[in-house]
């Protein structure tokens, strides 16, 4: 029991850390590259890693590692953005369903349950041959298709909340239903929803990096892990490497990610609160 | 009973209904005219004044929805633009492709992953059990598309193993269609194996510490006896609802993984269809996809009593 | 009838079941949850194990066939034999042969006991299956036989029906039949029918306690209930930390008991006080008037809009810092009507008056002045606290929103309160998940008085709590009432707790009150049949049930 709990806590750490340092690439990913991502170098063409290039560089001489750290801002930027976006759009609707309840909600869930019925990141796929591809058009496309799923675990929580004795309470004390709905029902909501938020920038750098390498994504050449695998493909014999590093970066990313979200699922388990 | 499969049904024809709506939605949402969308910059004035009279563009917007929705009822999904040929033929025969693919794929990773996620709940916190969290955890966080490309590069270029690009119909030479198919199918089995491990064992461990299986330990049953009768069956009902799920996010993933291995399937075809601006195309596989992923859900709801009783009621 | 029975005579030289030196620890050589436990229980004797929650009762029952949870684990130098053989250290395969088949247990929970998604008849098959070489027909025969001895109509068809398609009492039923088919020597019983009704319990226990005899079964019991055991069993063993304090005779054990915590136990039980005298007021403080409250089934597609009501046109008075009991079974519309008058639930028909105003009809709910007076005491202490608040808060919330006492008030009034509530200062800067049970409820309680108010609503106020608790809680809010003057409605399915705390009763069925009187009179000579079963169902300390101390 020990051991694993132990477990439980390096791996949160490990999640932290590549969150922060996510955070961190967002907001100074570009400037830490040691070249212009997109600046040409004809003579290092798909060069192994070496003193001029640490990790190589691809078919068109561009550094690697500035093209990954360039690459992680972007990623990290669609996906802490996207997040945002379908985080407060959903909460707010999930919010007006689960708070007015009726024909209010069953009208909403209706619809919510359509868009929930688009296989993943199909919605995405269909809103992008609209929009066509662009960092802000991922962010959208991305945003409506992750968006429904916030919908259902912010109504699901106030709903449920609303059932407890604690709620009932505030009524009876002489608390609005607003009132009540502010102070007593959304804090309590916060932890499923942190738990699903985690999850979701999972999704989201996935789905961007599966977006990119189809081409529908983040335009070229600005770098990104996913249009980084697309361009590498076709010399994947000669140079594995510039296949393998930025596949890398999203598996580790998403480890964790994971792990973070393993480890507030398990905090925000009422199981775990210390009842007894 | 019965009023639970109606009510499932009837409850399945709002949300498709929506969904198409907002596949119908994807060509009016774009700036120009329907019609010139429909056919292409190629469409001599003929063609297109034909069209744009049987598309109802001179009538509102719903009775429009409606003329398409009757025609999609009818198996009208339009004319390619690039390809010249029927929607309808084209998303059909490229179904067929990718199919088997899909389904081999998850019926794989369930067989594998329910009961690695049944050994490790049983026996929790145990060093089999970190094993088994450990590598779903891991394969979890694997983009499905860089693991294609990594089996691709270890089993088809290092190794020569299995052959690295083609497809070959199952119809056509059913031994070496299953061949091609190898590498995409492990690869996505390889991405659900984590998810549904993981599930199962969660739900499994919270079945475990029911008092039903205290009870039935009570009365004497085995420990193999306990979870082949009180066990499996409870812990699998959440997963087989994951098991809907994930085959929504292999259908929404599957141009990728077509993509890495060049297979002629739904998914390249919607992601062509994207490149080329083919809007039929677009609308067919999308409306196709959805609707697959809408049927093989509800199948998942009308099944699931038998799992849970409970529900039913 | 008497329903003890007591094969001493013929236990003292074949044990069906020796304990001895049991010890159960938190993982190996961890922290121990049961503590050199010693009992032996004759062929055909019933013995309890009693004691409060944590106190490692349900742990050393469950020992006794080695079907702990997971970290816990029995020591070795314990020994638990059945009919001789030692079960600590026996061989898995053998310890099976005896599970099922000459030890037979029966769980708390009749919700989760049995399994969900397999018919009951496959279920009561598998002891059979494993400990006999019957036939399938000659066990399914068995199993309708045993279905239709324990009074479930239709055997044959429950066989085929799920445990979600029964109440609670009829699966407790269905459960002790599956158990008792292979009629074992030792019947394990932990807690089997606190989840039920009183008159269910009543009903369940004497079906057990003659299945036994029938079958020379003994049994180990498993309560909290004092009065339940005095009713049922012979020698008992209280337990408090894993330890047994003392053991013995029950009849001499709840009478003359020598531990310091078996006195508190049996003082904790509920008592009759004297009677008080509450002035009539000239208008009653709360007049409850033909109210009707319905519920609407979520309306589903296809289905027909069903409407159940729970209270039918209920009349009720209550006079200024008077305390009225509310008594029923579950379902009996006791809840629903203590939810309608603080405003929670809105009535269909009929009205509620406070002082004479009305507060409460089917068009409008109570006004904030209203809402001022009349507050409420849940019942799950875990759940009717914000997990998120802090003690202080949470006393403190309902001054916010008064305006007669002013800002710099509010916080004198918070420590007041939770002194009177018994909460030092050093609790108001703690969480819910920091307390104990007991403690929850006093805040729950302070949260309600804080303002004073002159009404108090008490939703089975103690249910969740343990008996030394209840009994401290019941006291609390005899005090306060003395101290600030409140009216409360004590809405209770246990009679012990309303016969000591109640000045006026009124007993509920099926939404209607069928009686209402004095405590006294209700306790002494009810009129309405319901409350006669009521009574005579209930358990009292020293084995006589109720109507037979009235004397008939």
């Amino acid at each position: 029991m020990g051991r694993v709990f132990r477990h439980m806590k390096v791996n949160a750490a490990f999640g932290l850390l590549v969150l922060l340092a996510l955070l961190f690439l967002a907001l100074f990913g570009g400037r830490l590259a040691p070249y212009d991502p997109m600046a040409l170098d004809l003579g290092a063409r798909l060069t192994g890693p070496g003193p001029a290039h640490l990790l190589g560089a691809d078919e068109f001489g561009r550094d690697t590692l500035s093209r990954l750290l360039a690459g992680a801002e972007a990623s990290a930027w669609i996906a802490f953005t996207t997040l945002a976006f379908a985080l407060a759009s959903g909460m707010v609707i999930g919010l007006v369903a689960g708070f007015f309840r009726g024909p209010v909600d069953r009208l909403l869930m209706v619809v919510n349950d359509a868009f929930l019925a688009f296989p993943g990141l199909l919605l995405a796929l269909g809103i992008m041959a609209i929009y066509g591809a662009s960092s802000s058009g991922i962010i959208v496309a991305l945003g409506l298709a992750y968006m429904p799923a916030v919908v259902r675990v912010t109504r699901s929580a106030v709903l449920s909340i609303r059932e407890l004795e604690f709620v009932e309470a505030s009524i009876v004390i002489g608390n609005s239903e607003v009132a009540t709905v502010a102070r007593h029902v959304l804090p309590n909501a916060i932890p499923p929803l942190t738990v699903l938020a985690t999850t979701m920038f999972g999704w989201i750098i996935l789905a961007e990096a599966g977006l990119s390498f189809l081409g529908l994504g983040v335009p070229p050449p600005q770098p990104s892990w996913g249009n980084m695998l697309a361009s590498a493909r076709p010399y994947i014999t000669q140079s594995p490497l510039l296949i393998v590093l930025p596949g890398l970066c999203i598996t580790i990313t998403l480890l964790g990610i994971n792990l973070l979200g393993d480890a507030l699922r398990d905090f925000a388990d009422p199981k775990n609160a210390g009842r007894e | 009973m019965l009023r639970f499969f109606l009510s499932r049904l009837l409850s399945a024809i709002p949300t498709l209904l929506i969904v198409s709506a907002a596949v119908f939605a994807i060509v009016r949402l774009i700036p120009g005219d329907p019609a010139q969308l429909m056919l292409g910059d190629d469409a001599l004035p003929g063609q297109l004044e034909a069209l744009r009279a049987r598309m109802g563009l001179d009538k509102p917007l719903p009775v429009q929805y409606l003329i398409w929705l009757r025609d999609i009822l009818h198996g009208d999904f339009g004319r390619s633009i690039t390809m010249d040929l029927p929607v309808s033929d084209l998303i059909v025969s490229r179904f067929f492709v990718s199919a088997p693919i899909v389904l081999i794929a998850l019926t794989l990773a369930t067989i594998i992953a329910v009961p690695a996620g049944m050994f490790a709940a049983w026996r929790k916190d145990s060093l089999g059990d970190f094993a088994v969290i450990a590598s779903s955890t891991l394969l979890l966080s694997l983009p499905g598309f860089w693991l294609g490309l990594m089996i691709l590069l270890a089993f088809g270029l290092w190794l020569g193993w299995l052959p690295v690009v083609g497809f070959v119909s199952l119809s056509r030479d059913p031994g070496a269609a299953l061949l091609y198919m190898i590498m995409p199918v492990m690869t996505l089995a390889l991405t659900d194996i984590g998810s549904i491990a993981r599930m199962t064992r969660a739900s499994a461990i919270t079945v475990a510490g029911l008092e039903y299986i205290t009870h039935a330990r009570a009365k004497g049953l085995s420990e193999s006896q306990i979870v082949w009768r009180h066990g499996l069956r409870n812990s699998f009902a959440p997963t087989w609802t994951l098991l809907g799920l994930i085959l929504g996010s292999l259908l929404g993933g599957i141009a990728i993984t077509e993509t890495v291995f060049t297979i002629p399937g739904l998914g390249r075809l919607l992601v062509d269809g994207i490149y080329a601006r083919d809007y039929p195309i677009i609308q067919g596989c999308i409306l196709l996809i959805t609707f697959i992923y809408v049927a093989v859900n509800l199948l998942v709801d009308l099944v699931y009593p038998l799992l849970d009783p409970r529900v039913a009621r | 009838m008497n329903a003890k029975y007591d094969a001493a005579q013929q236990g003292t030289d074949a044990p069906v079941l020796e304990v001895t030196d049991l010890s159960v620890t938190i993982g190996p050589g961890g922290r121990r949850v049961v503590k050199d436990l010693s009992f032996r229980i004759g062929a055909g004797e019933m013995f309890a194990l009693v004691g409060e929650s944590g106190s490692g009762k349900t742990m050393a029952a469950r020992s006794v066939i080695r079907v702990l949870p997971k970290p816990l684990e029995i020591a070795p130098e314990s020994s638990v034999r059945i009919g001789g053989r030692e079960i600590v250290g026996m061989a898995p395969d053998q310890l099976r042969r005896i599970r099922g088949a000459e030890v037979g247990m029966v769980f708390q929970e009749p919700m989760v006991s049995l399994n969900p998604s397999m018919p009951i008849g496959r279920q009561m098959a598998e002891a059979l299956e494993l400990h006999s070489k019957l036939s399938e027909k000659e066990i399914l025969t068995r199993c309708a036989a045993m279905l239709d001895r324990v009074r479930i109509p239709d055997p044959e068809g429950c066989l085929t029906s799920y445990p979600h398609e029964f109440s609670g009492g009829m699966r407790q039923r269905i459960m002790l039949a599956s158990v008792m088919l292979t009629r074992p020597r030792l019947l394990i019983a932990d807690e089997p029918t606190t989840a039920l009704d009183t008159l269910v319990q009543r009903q369940v226990l004497d079906l057990m306690v003659e299945l036994c005899r029938e079958n020379g079964t003994a049994v180990l019991l498993i309560s909290h209930d004092l009065g339940m055991v005095s009713h049922y069993v012979s020698r008992a063993a209280v337990m408090k930390d894993g330890e047994a304090v003392e053991a013995g005779p029950v009849a001499r054990v709840l009478s003359r008991p020598e531990h310091p915590y078996t006195r508190k136990l049996v003082e904790a039980l509920p008592s009759r006080g004297p009677a008080r005298h509450v002035p009539q007021a000239p208008v009653p403080l709360l007049a409850v008037n033909g109210l009707t409250v319905d519920y609407a089934r979520p309306r589903r597609l296809l289905e027909p809009r069903q409407v159940k009501q729970v209270v039918h046109a209920v009349d009720l008075a209550i006079q200024p810092g008077e305390t009225l009991a509310l008594v029923g079974a579950s379902g009996s519309g006791k809840t629903t009507l203590g939810r309608a008058i603080v405003g929670l639930k809105r009535p269909s028909g009929g009205s509620i008056a406070f002082r004479g105003e009305e507060m409460i009809s089917a068009r409008r709910g109570p006004s904030r002045a209203q809402r001022q007076h009349v507050q409420m005491v849940f019942q799950d202490p875990y759940s009717s606290l914000d997990p998120r608040q802090r003690v202080a808060d949470i006393v403190g919330e309902p001054l916010r929103l008064d305006r007669s006492v002013p800002r710099s008030q509010r916080r004198a009034r918070v420590e007041e309160t939770c002194e009177a509530v018994g909460l030092g200062p050093e609790f108001l800067r703690r969480l819910p998940h920091q307390l104990s049970g007991g403690q929850r409820q006093r805040v729950a309680i302070a949260r309600a008085i804080v303002r004073r108010p002159a009404f108090v609503v008490a939703d089975e106020p103690v249910s969740a709590l343990d008996m030394t608790v209840q009994k401290q809680i019941l006291e609390l809010i005899a005090r306060l009432q003395e101290q600030y003057g409140f009216a409360c409605l004590f809405i209770s399915h246990d009679l012990g707790a309303v016969e000591q705390i109640a000045d006026r009763v009124a007993v509920m069925e099926a939404g209607h009150i069928v009686e209402i009187g004095p405590r006294d009179q209700i306790f002494d000579a009810p009129s309405h049949p319901y409350t006669r079963a009521l009574l005579d169902a209930a358990m009292h300390l020293g084995g006589a049930p109720a109507a037979a101390r009235r004397g008939g």
